[in-house]
């Protein structure tokens, strides 16, 4: 156990030299400051908008709905740019350098090595998500005075999103060089957003096709359908043409959601960083 | 004599390129064993297959009695490798003791600070690693292979970015471990400093050991010179046994002899004639 959390030290201390973390708290320092602003003009003018007589839709609700779904995107995005930075390169990128080497020889097993910098990542990008995820519910709520119907969950889950793209980073830099990893990684992410956002125009226009498309998708890149979920659960209660306008998205709607896709996303992790283990004790440095 | 590293018909092939084509070499317990070739010899592969790096295609290798690669045989063996590179924020001292904590050592300071004394590094035992000369990261990652008292130490190139005072210092230390009866497997491009130091030589080539014994058996005997008042004449050829023969032939002669010399090879030409290359 001892040597796991030296290990956990060791990525956590690489992890805060990096400048990609500095460049995330920035970005994310101007994102929360640019939100806050968002808020009060949005909730500011919240009275001037009147809809028809004949449509009767929570402006507040659709308003604070659509401001926190915006910031759970930004926060998963973020929180994804820091996962895959922070372990792109834990692999082969630290063998080609010569840093991997000196510590493997050590009688601490690949195995134990490759979970210890897995938890490394996860602390720092878990804190980091939950931590805008609940500075941002925190400004809509104080500003606009809307809460999401489910509070912890939605963090729960975003955090869970990166989780599992941590350990496809971690698997992908066994195999990959650091820079193939990136790209890849990245891509499966821009994959998993595009099914998504697919997935909730097929179900407004109620495509069959489409609809079994980005199911297929989101349970084959359960981070996207994690997401989704997420963002199901801040408006789970709002009903009539309000949650039919939330469920149009593009940030809101879900179509995977629940106990079964949560179970798999914590089996799919749980495989994906297996898979990172084997691979990682047949190679050769 | 027991083994601290027994390695036996190892191969290693990758993809089409056959590295290691059934080595045996042995080194015993307080041996300092060199290990030379040109570069694609095999000799990198041979070593980081010992440490657990590299897995082998065929043979085996064992290290302290245990298969290596275990977690037994990465105990008891302490590495440096050729390209190396510690995190630059970590300072020298910070740097020894996360090896001491992944390799379970108890030493704690008084270790550090005796570590850093046997590489000339006191003085930087606070400096950050990105703050260090080449030469300076190279000591280090002598040190730094040193923590925890291995049995076996395996070193890969550890004096090529040395000034010769640094290398003077890897050499006496690499003295003071075989006193100490830690065994050391060199793996070297400077024939100098192995036959300085080494108790046996292997030489690799094309994944095979084509010559292999202490330096001395690997040197050949090129003839014994004879300094006379008629100036200096080489007998080549004549050995050791046939110094005072000749000595005797030169003073019945009527010569006066004022000095003899039993010529033989140096491991570079051993080295040289066994890789194929010129001895002249």
């Amino acid at each position: 156990m001892s040597t796991v959390a030296v290990i956990v030290e060791y990525g956590f201390r690489e992890a805060v030299r990096r400048k990609v973390f500095a460049v995330v708290l920035v970005l994310t320092a101007v994102f929360l400051f640019l939100f806050g602003l968002a808020n009060h003009f949005v909730f500011r003018d919240l009275s001037r908008i009147s809809p028809p007589s004949d449509v009767h839709v929570d402006s507040r609700t659709f308003a604070g709905a659509f401001l926190v779904g915006l910031a759970m995107f930004a926060t998963l995005f973020l929180g994804v740019v820091l996962a895959v930075f922070l372990t792109l390169g834990v692999v082969s990128g630290d063998a080609e350098r010569g840093l991997l080497q000196p510590l493997v020889v050590r009688p601490i097993g690949r195995a134990t090595m490759l979970l210890a910098r897995f938890l490394g990542a996860a602390g720092v990008c878990v804190a980091y998500v939950l931590g805008v995820y609940f500075s941002a519910v925190s400004i809509t709520g104080l500003t606009g005075h809307w809460w999401p119907d489910q509070i912890a969950w939605p963090g729960i889950e975003l955090a869970g999103a990166v989780l599992v793209v941590i350990a496809l980073s971690l698997l992908g830099s066994v195999v990959l060089s650091s820079t193939a990893n990136g790209i890849a990684v990245f891509m499966l992410f821009g994959a998993g957003l595009v099914a998504g956002l697919l997935g909730t125009i097929g179900h407004a226009l109620n495509s069959h096709t489409i609809r079994h498309a980005s199911t297929i998708a989101s349970w084959a890149l359960p981070f996207e359908a994690l997401y989704q979920d997420g963002l199901r659960m801040i408006t789970e209660k709002a009903s009539g043409l309000t949650g039919f306008l939330l469920q149009l998205g593009p940030f809101g709607g879900a179509y995977v959601h629940g106990w079964p896709i949560r179970i798999w996303a914590a089996f799919y992790l749980v495989a994906t960083l297996a898979a990172a283990i084997g691979a990682f004790a047949r190679r050769n440095l | 004599m027991r083994s601290a590293l027994a390695v036996r018909g190892l191969e290693k092939r990758y993809g089409s390129v056959q590295a290691l084509r059934g080595v045996d070499i042995e080194v015993g317990e307080g041996e300092l064993f060199g290990l030379l070739g040109p570069n694609g010899a095999g000799k990198s592969t041979l070593v980081k297959i010992a440490v657990g790096l590299v897995r082998q295609s065929a043979g085996s290798a064992e290290v302290a009695g245990a298969r290596a690669g275990s977690r037994a045989a990465r105990g008891a063996l302490g590495y440096l490798a050729e390209l190396f590179r510690f995190p630059g924020w970590y300072t020298a001292d910070e740097v020894l003791e996360l090896h001491q904590r992944l390799a379970g050592s108890r030493g704690g300071e008084a270790e550090r600070r005796r570590l850093l004394e046997l590489v000339a590094l006191s003085e930087a035992a606070g400096r950050r690693v990105d703050g260090m000369s080449k030469g300076m990261a190279q000591r280090l990652g002598v040190a730094q292979a040193l923590v925890g008292e291995p049995r076996l130490l395996l070193l890969d190139e550890p004096t090529s970015a040395l000034d010769p005072v640094g290398r003077r210092t890897v050499r006496l230390l690499l003295e003071d471990l075989r006193n100490r009866g830690v065994s050391v497997l060199l793996n070297s491009h400077l024939l100098s400093e192995i036959e300085l130091v080494c108790d046996r030589v292997a030489i690799l080539l094309d994944g095979n050991v084509v010559a292999a014994g202490t330096p001395a058996e690997l040197s050949r005997p090129r003839g014994v010179e004879l300094e006379t008042d008629e100036g200096v004449r080489t007998v080549e050829g004549a050995t050791r046994e046939d110094a005072p023969r000749l000595v005797a032939e030169m003073v019945a002669a009527g010569r006066r002899v004022y000095g003899v010399r039993v010529l033989t090879s140096t491991l570079e030409d051993t080295y040289l004639e066994a890789v194929g290359g010129e001895t002249d």
